[in-house]
């Protein structure tokens, strides 16, 4: 294993418990609330970490599909937030 | 012509009539009249051989693992019937081209009469009689559909509902007696069978066989106790009356029992089963007959008694008998089927049927008179008229039958027959044409034209014809009649005769002749009597029986299925961990073949998110919007699970669909309160709770069993994954699975979505047509909403993103079939880009652009996905066989090409197709009348105030 392997692999695992403590911190910031706008930003931003964890895990394991569930989830991840956003705006998500 | 055409032709034609509608009511009838015309000529030509005594086989397997084969035989039986079936459906399809009004859907009519003819050409041309029992059960749908023809009229609908119970349930009783004849011959060829007499009599399963069978006879050919069905069935035009219960669908059971003559006829059971079911219909149809005023139930129950008159002959078991049947038959079918149309006639010219207020019918219609009176004297047994002769012969008959050891029983019930049948043929003529003219019929009846009396006029020149000269259709006659008895019996008769001497069978006639018209002398009188006699009314005990069975039903299934999806999901959960635990108690448990692995801290803190939302999601579950939220982080998570695993095809399908899930609950949201009221009482809910902990306990212990044991048996996965690429053409094993191993499946899995999406649909489509439409256009909203309805930002957003998402949809559909991807996944993300510009710019504005509606589009689906299937049919392969190969386009790299990919596309498609349309119907269902409809793409846009500035500009330098 060279140097630039075994850094690159301690990177991952330093991005991997990051997210993964983001993605707690997020957790408890939809429980605590305290509005509905909170919470659907902290489903925004798990979304998002979600999407970090599938590419850091795509790295890990060298499998290239990966990043493809990665770009559907960057693509479409915003539609459920902006539609539970437009519920608590307009009720109706589509008028 | 060969036989597979004379019965593919009426059933092929049948697509015609309702294609040539548009084109007008005479190009309707006359494809019509010409796929008939080259049926009967087809079967005509036919006619040299049958004569020549020789049996015309043509065959084709269809499954010949089940015995099931596509085999049609032609003897004399029959192409007797099938001469009527066809020669009557000729005479029936020019009388009905006169007697339909402008209002009724001809090629509607048609296209029912074709199938209908088709039905029966099968079952009377079938050898096989698995392939029978199909043509069988088709005639009763058939039929159901042609009574059930006004389908304004109350009386139609509960006729045909009627005659397809009652003949459906023959139907299948048939069917089990029809496989256990199979069963005992090793064969359900009708040529094999029928030479099998003695196996078959001394087989034990003899008596259950023919009393199924004899229940579908009996049904079909409204036999007593079954008879009711035939006079509520009147309540179709009269066209097809006349057709269905003079030559055809109640001949069927008639059909049935002469075919099987030569071997279940000759016992006891069959002698005392039929001849007395027949003597009885015979009688009691007759009596009825006479009292009915309605022209039509007059004919009904005269047929009834008709049929019980050839049911009875049959039964006796004796050659001169099956002689007589015959003859019978092919007398009833002519002068019933004149005597129908002439009631026809005499409905639509005078607009009433009612005998009471009709008489004196002979002046204003001459040639109507004359064709209905020389019919209905046949049918009351005048000499030199065709029924006078097989009624003689059936009264001959009778007078050597002993039932129940008594010499004068039958004798005496055939001569009451015949006297009540004489008095009601006398009465249908006296009571409608004699007399004198009455000025208050409902319409000015005079003779309608020559198309309409035609057909009837030709059908009595026959009447005349055989009654004078019997022996023009005498060989033809026997002809049939051996064919019925085939080896069973010796037919000693060599001529019909009119003339028999003074034989007893002179004196019966005699006697029901002078009966019938004393009868008549003192109708008034009797006719008094009979309505006051009370009788059972069989509707009034059928719509019982129907109803007590329909509450049998409901207080069998409704404790069960009450509506309360708790219940059934307790039921289900409860039954599965009961199996799961007894197959882990008694079934052999190996032992552990793998280690737990270690966790990492991310997995670990993965999974303490979902038990956390799934925690939370319990404890919250009242408030709905955070349920959903919590919902999508258990979507997300297990989604990330997915990759985590190595799954990531599953793992954008779940994503995908966790989008669309959020977008259809939060529709739906919109029209529910934002908390869940508490219902259950807590007991209850005590208990659901213990069931729900039971469940997922069972599902982890499930779970850790398998994950360190491997499955008892081999599992399917190998096969899988060694065939996908050598059979599939494809590497990824999951879209291999889905289009081509498991393609079938999948078909139907698109029409079930289909189906499901269309429900969505009407059921949306009802709601807003009906009181519901108001209150939910002004509805007022449960909280403040913001003003804009339409942002600038995500319009843009939308738009710049939609063809990067179409594009992606593309490709993830194109490697689907090496790679993870599909028709199903990129029909999803094809549906969300797609629903982005609906939310983005309003439902209006959306669904202006729209170019196909989405009903369309699950069509396109399930057709091209369907088609594909069938292309292989014309390379000789099973359904969905699929096929690929390489193709190398210079400069491109060389790539596959699959049938399944076009399966895919249907997939596809259907996808797009029923999301989009549960969407749509939604967003449909929540448009409210303060909000104006969408004309803009945003609410808010600098453009068109430049644009209008800009015009302004313009008119400023114009002027």
């Amino acid at each position: 294993m060279t140097i630039a392997q075994g850094l690159f692999d301690f990177a991952l695992i330093i991005a991997m418990v990051a997210l993964a403590v983001g993605q707690v911190l997020c957790m408890a910031r939809l429980v605590i609330g305290p509005t509905t706008a909170d919470r659907i930003l902290a489903l925004d931003t798990m979304v998002i970490n979600a999407l970090g964890l599938v590419v850091a895990l795509g790295m890990h394991q060298g499998v290239k599909v990966y990043f493809e569930v990665g770009v559907l989830v960057a693509m479409l991840g915003f539609v459920s937030t902006v539609a539970l956003a437009r519920f608590i705006l307009r009720g109706d998500i589509i008028e | 012509m060969s036989l597979f055409l004379i019965v593919a032709l009426p059933f092929f034609g049948a697509l015609l009539p309702g294609i040539m509608n548009s084109a007008g009511r005479s190009a309707c009838f006359g494809v019509t009249f010409t796929v008939t015309l080259s049926a009967f000529v087809g079967l005509l030509t036919n006619l040299p051989t049958v004569l020549a005594g020789e049996v015309v086989m043509a065959r084709v397997n269809w499954m010949p693992e089940l015995g099931l084969n596509f085999t049609l035989m032609l003897d004399g039986l029959g192409f007797f019937f099938a001469f009527l079936i066809l020669g009557i459906g000729l005479l029936i399809i020019a009388y009905g081209r006169q007697y339909l009004s402008r209002d009724d859907h001809m090629g509607e009519f048609f296209t029912y009469l074709l199938l209908f003819q088709g039905a029966m050409v099968g079952i009377v041309l079938s050898d096989n009689i698995l392939l029978l029992l199909v043509f069988w059960e088709l005639t009763s749908l058939a039929s159901f559909l042609l009574i059930g023809y006004w389908k304004h009229l109350p009386e139609g609908r509960q006729g045909a509902r009627m005659a397809l119970a009652v003949t459906g349930m023959g139907g299948l009783a048939m069917i089990g007696g029809m496989l256990i004849l199979g069963q005992i011959v090793g064969s359900y060829d009708l040529s094999v069978i029928l030479q099998n007499r003695e196996a078959i009599q001394a087989d034990p399963l003899y008596v259950p066989a023919l009393l199924l069978i004899l229940l579908g006879c009996f049904t079909k050919s409204a036999q007593f106790p079954f008879h009711f069905w035939l006079p509520h069935a009147m309540a179709a035009p009269t066209p097809v009356s006349a057709y269905l219960h003079s030559a055809t669908m109640v001949k069927a059971g008639i059909f049935l029992m002469a075919r099987m003559w030569p071997v279940l006829s000759g016992t006891p059971e069959w002698f005392y089963i039929v001849t007395t079911a027949g003597l009885v219909t015979m009688v009691l149809g007759a009596v009825i007959a006479l009292f009915k005023h309605d022209l039509k139930s007059l004919l009904a129950f005269s047929t009834v008694s008709h049929l019980g008159l050839i049911t009875m002959l049959l039964g006796t078991g004796t050659a001169f008998g099956a002689l007589a049947a015959v003859f019978h038959i092919l007398n009833h079918a002519t002068f019933k089927a004149a005597l129908f149309m002439s009631a026809g006639i005499v409905d639509h010219e005078a607009h009433t049927r009612d005998i009471r207020r009709l008489g004196g019918l002979r002046h204003l219609m001459p040639v109507t008179f004359t064709i209905a009176t020389i019919a209905a004297l046949s049918m009351a047994g005048i000499p030199f008229l065709n029924g006078f002769l097989s009624k003689e012969m059936m009264l001959e008959e009778a007078h050597h039958t002993v039932l129940f050891g008594s010499h004068w029983l039958v004798p005496v019930m055939a001569t009451v027959g015949s006297l009540f049948s004489a008095a009601y043929c006398f009465r249908f003529i006296g009571h409608t044409f004699l007399g004198p003219v009455r000025d208050d019929y409902p319409h000015k009846p005079h003779d309608p034209g020559a198309g309409m009396w035609l057909p009837p006029a030709i059908l009595v020149v026959l009447v005349v014809v055989i009654g004078v000269a019997p022996f023009l259709v005498q060989d033809f006659v026997f002809m049939v009649t051996k064919s019925v008895i085939g080896e069973a019996a010796e037919l000693k008769t060599k001529y019909i005769k009119i003339w028999h001497g003074l034989v007893p069978a002179l004196y019966m006639s005699i006697i029901a002749v002078v009966g019938g018209l004393a009868m008549m002398l003192v109708f008034k009188p009797l006719s008094k009597v009979w309505e006051t006699t009370p009788r059972p009314e069989a509707k009034v005990i059928f719509e019982a029986i129907v109803e007590a069975i329909v509450r049998l039903a409901q207080a069998l299934t409704h404790p069960l299925h009450n509506g309360s999806f708790t219940r059934y999901a307790m039921i289900g959960i409860v039954a599965m961990i009961a199996a799961g635990y007894h197959a882990w108690a008694t079934g052999t448990v190996a032992d552990p073949v793998r280690e737990l692995q270690a966790a990492g801290p991310v997995p670990i803190a993965g999974w303490a998110m979902l038990v956390a939302a799934t925690g939370g999601l319990v404890v919250m579950h009242r408030n709905r919007l955070l349920a959903l939220i919590l919902i999508g982080i258990v979507g997300l998570m297990v989604s990330v699970g997915f990759v985590y695993l190595s799954a990531p095809d599953l793992a954008m399908t779940q994503f995908t669909v966790e989008v669309v899930t959020i977008i259809l609950l939060l529709l739906a949201l919109n029209f529910l309160p934002n908390r869940t009221p508490t219902e259950s009482t807590s007991l209850r809910r005590v208990r659901d709770a213990g069931v729900a902990i039971a469940a997922g306990l069972a599902t982890f212990g499930l779970a850790y069993h398998y994950m360190l044991r491997d499955t008892v048996a081999a599992s399917i996965s190998e096969y899988h994954l060694a065939n996908s690429y050598k059979g599939g053409g494809g590497t990824n094993v999951v879209n291999v699975i889905l289009v081509d191993f498991r393609g079938f499946d999948t078909y139907g899995e698109i029409i079930v979505l289909g189906i499901a999406a269309l429900l969505i649909y009407a059921l949306t489509e009802t709601l807003l047509g009906g009181p519901v439409r108001r209150r939910l256009l002004n509805r007022i909203p449960d909280q403040a909403r913001s003003g804009d309805m339409h942002p600038m930002m995500m319009v843009v957003l939308t738009r710049v993103i939609m063809p990067v998402v179409l594009l992606v949809g593309f490709y993830i559909f194109l490697r689907g079939h090496n790679e993870p991807g599909g028709g199903f996944i990129a029909g999803l993300i094809v549906s969300i880009a797609v629903v982005m510009q609906y939310m983005a710019s309003g439902f209006s504005w959306a669904s202006a652009r729209l170019k196909y509606p989405y009903h369309g589009v699950i069509g396109a689906g399930v057709l091209v996905a369907g088609l594909t299937g069938i292309g292989s049919w014309f390379v000789g392969k099973p359904f969905l066989t699929s096929d690929f190969t390489y193709v190398r386009i210079p400069p491109f790299h060389k790539f596959e090409l699959a049938t399944a990919a076009l399966f895919d596309l249907g997939v596809f498609l259907a996808v797009v197709g029923a999301v989009m349309l549960s969407l749509e119907s939604f967003s449909r269902l929540a448009r409210r009348a303060d909000t104006e409809d969408s004309v803009h793409p945003m609410d808010i846009d600098p453009s068109r105030n430049a644009a209008a500035s800009g015009s302004a500009v313009d008119m400023k330098e114009d002027t």
